[in-house]
């Protein structure tokens, strides 16, 4: 049941998104961006973490569960470590995979040509 | 001809976007790509304990599918059919830094690859990292304040 609840959540955040890049002047880059705001600010509201909980994957892998990470992180090591979590937090939850795609990135890109 | 005139007449002779049909493709893309995160997400909550952990990892894993697919080309054909349901989700961001730094590696490692890399991924962080600050200082400003 989870599997189609993430595939039917995921899939209508996608399909809003095409809709505004088809209906609207936003480039994909806009779009990712609006979408990495939206789940930071949901989150912070409060908002993000039930939607997560109902929807799983279908909620943590599109871009707004990418800024949604970077609140959450924020908001537990606030707790855990005072002012310094307000900064430290962002990677907090986010930095494994940014780390992950930068390393794989650089390696794909000195091992392998782009090829068109 | 004004260039206003002329983006009108592009606008008006050039084929209407299948904007049902592209948003189907989108649904579906985007979909199956979730499911499989859903997989990954399962199977990480079993391996580590907290739910920060288990999400940490699945946002790792599905960025390396996303850097693995895009190296062997396999992505850009997704991103054609898909549009945004291959953009939208982390696959799609680790998309941009990869093929990014696939293409500007003829410019140079340090200049070409590295510096390129983030040249959309760069923004996502970014503007995630502030709004996600602002956000989490006006909370805390108002839970001391409260």
């Amino acid at each position: 049941m989870e599997y189609i609840i993430a595939f039917l959540v995921g899939g209508a955040i996608c399909a809003i998104g095409q809709l505004i890049i088809d209906t609207t002047k936003c480039s994909n880059a806009h779009l990712l961006v609006g979408l990495v705001c939206l789940g930071a600010v949901l989150s912070g509201l409060g908002i993000y973490e039930p939607f997560q909980e109902f929807a799983g994957a279908g909620a943590l892998v599109p871009v707004m569960g990418f800024g949604s990470s970077i609140t959450k992180g924020m908001l537990s090591e606030l707790e855990r470590l005072g002012w310094e979590g307000l900064f430290t937090g962002a990677f907090e939850i986010t930095g494994l995979g940014l780390a992950a795609g930068i390393v794989f990135s650089s390696i794909w890109a000195l091992l392998r040509k782009p090829q068109k | 001809m004004k260039p206003q005139e002329y983006q009108k007449l592009v606008q008006d002779n050039s084929p209407p976007r299948p904007i049902f049909k592209n948003m189907l493709w989108a649904f579906f893309v985007g979909g199956v790509i979730c499911t499989v995160g859903q997989v990954v997400l399962n199977i990480a909550s079993k391996v580590e304990n907290t739910k920060a952990e288990a999400s940490a990892v699945t946002l790792a894993v599905m960025i390396l599918i996303g850097t693995v697919l895009t190296a062997f080309g396999v992505y850009d054909e997704l991103a054609e059919k898909g549009g945004a349901g291959a953009a939208v989700p982390i696959t799609g961001f680790a998309n941009t830094m990869t093929s990014a730094a696939m293409e500007f590696r003829r410019e140079g490692v340090l200049l070409g690859m590295a510096a390129k890399m983030f040249v959309i991924a760069g923004p996502v962080i970014v503007f995630g990292i502030l709004s996600g600050f602002i956000v989490t200082l006006i909370k805390v400003l108002i839970l001391k304040l409260l």
